[in-house]
This record gives C-alpha cells, structure tokens and sequence, in this order.
C-alpha cells in the first residue's frame, strides 16, 4: 500500500525525551483524527519501546534512538523503535508478562504486554551486542478517514 | 508532578501528569522517605491529576505496595481515570491496592 506519510528522528536515549517521543507520534497521527483511546493507545506503546530502549537496551547509560514511522493510504501506522544498544537473549522470554532482567530497579515486566494489548501487531528483531528494533503496526478505523486528498 | 499530605496515618499524594519512567524516577526518593514515618499505615494515591500511565508507573506502585505490605500497611487509589484503569485491570493491580470511591 502507498505510503502517504513518513516521519524519522534519531534522539538521545535519557528519560526526558520519553514524553518527546510521545509528543512526536500524537502530532504525526493527529491527521488521522484518531479517537482519544486510539491516541492514548499508540502513546502509551511508543512510550513502552522508547523505555525500554532506554532501561534495557542502553543500561540507562545514553545513547541514540530512531524512531520511524509510516502512514500508508489505507490508514495503517507503523511504527519502528530501533536501538543499538545490548539486544535482548531470550525474545519469547522477554515478551511474557512480568518478565524482567531489571529485579532491583522496580520494572514491572508488562511492557511488551503493554504494547501488544494497544497495538495491532508487534515484532520483535534484536541480536545480542547489537541492539533491538521493535515495529508496531496499528490499523485506524475507516471511519476516521479525512478527505481522500492523497488519493 | 506530587504534592504530599499526612492525615493521621494516611499519606495522601497527589500525582499530576504523566506517570511515565521519567516521572516515577523522579519521585521515588522523595516518596520514600515519607512513607519511612512510622505513623504512616496507608498510602493514597490520588490518580485525578494522571492523564498518561504506562508499565513504569505499575512497577512504582508496585514497588510502594512492598514497602508498605513490609510494615504491615497497605496501598490505596482514588480517582482513577478510564484509561489508567485499563492499565490497572491489565496488571491484575486492583488484587493488591485498593481502589476508593
């Protein structure tokens, strides 16, 4: 389907710009007059991939996210949450609820959980030293459609 | 955003905001020393303020709920909006912390 739409921007990997990256995807899917819980939906997923990014992936010691994302004309969001930090050794380990690495620092292991639950699909590709990329996809209602101008 | 209150032996703290990483970092320090009073039995939570809560904000509460459930007090909510309910039914957080009318 033909991309209508497309975002990409690399930021530093510190709790602050959590809310950055929340901000950001809220202004990218606002033409898509998305309901509140549809907004609420994509927010609260981005901002589980950007914190674990963040937590896990770079040990909380900085470094840079991408995030990227794309409109198609069908109204379907993706969303890619890309990491070079230390990548994950057990995906489906990692995906089951209240799983965490992070015992002492109070990570409640619902993050990928999180996602799933308010996002259509996620997909998980990491490699150990390598870092992680997380792609969400999440189809908007029809309904939602503004004026076909891209068509 | 928190703001802090003692009445007898609740501590009542109001969160405002984004209850995200950033935020629970941020209060953690502070909100523990506070609930370190001895007088201290039941810690409030009040959500009205909370317009966004994702897993961190569950693993803050949770981790209060520890050190409350250690001294023998316990761990309560009110205010509670729809969409951060959503997040507390998901993690099973009602079986643990009480939600006040």
């Amino acid at each position: 389907m033909k991309i209508v739409n497309e975002m990409c921007m690399d930021f530093y990997a510190c709790p602050e710009n959590e809310a950055f990256a929340r901000m950001t995807i809220s202004a990218f899917i606002l033409p898509l007059n998305p309901t509140l819980e549809e907004m609420g939906d994509v927010k609260t997923a981005i901002s589980e991939a950007v914190t674990n990014a963040i937590v896990h992936g770079y040990k909380q010691l900085g470094g840079t996210i991408r995030m990227h994302a794309t409109l198609t004309a069908d109204n379907i969001l993706t969303v890619d949450v890309i990491d070079n930090g230390c990548g994950i050794e057990d995906i489906t380990k990692a995906r089951e609820p209240f799983f965490t690495t992070e015992t002492e620092s109070e990570r409640s292991g619902m993050g990928f959980t999180v996602m799933e639950s308010f996002m259509d699909s996620v997909e998980v590709r990491s490699r150990p030293k390598y870092g992680t990329s997380v792609r969400m996809q999440k189809n908007f209602a029809a309904v939602n459609l503004p004026a076909a101008k891209h068509a | 955003m928190i703001s802090m209150e003692i009445r007898k032996h609740d501590l009542i703290v109001t969160l405002a905001g984004d209850l995200d990483h950033n935020a629970a970092e941020g209060m953690r320090d502070n909100l523990d020393e506070r609930i370190s009073d001895s007088r201290i039995k039941r810690l409030i939570f009040d959500m009205h303020g909370v317009d966004f809560m994702d897993s961190s904000g569950i693993g803050m509460l949770l981790g209060r709920y520890r050190i409350m459930s250690r001294k023998g007090g316990s761990v309560a909510v009110i205010g509670v909006g729809k969409r951060v309910d959503r997040i507390f039914e998901m993690a099973g957080l009602y079986r643990l912390i009480e939600k006040l009318a």
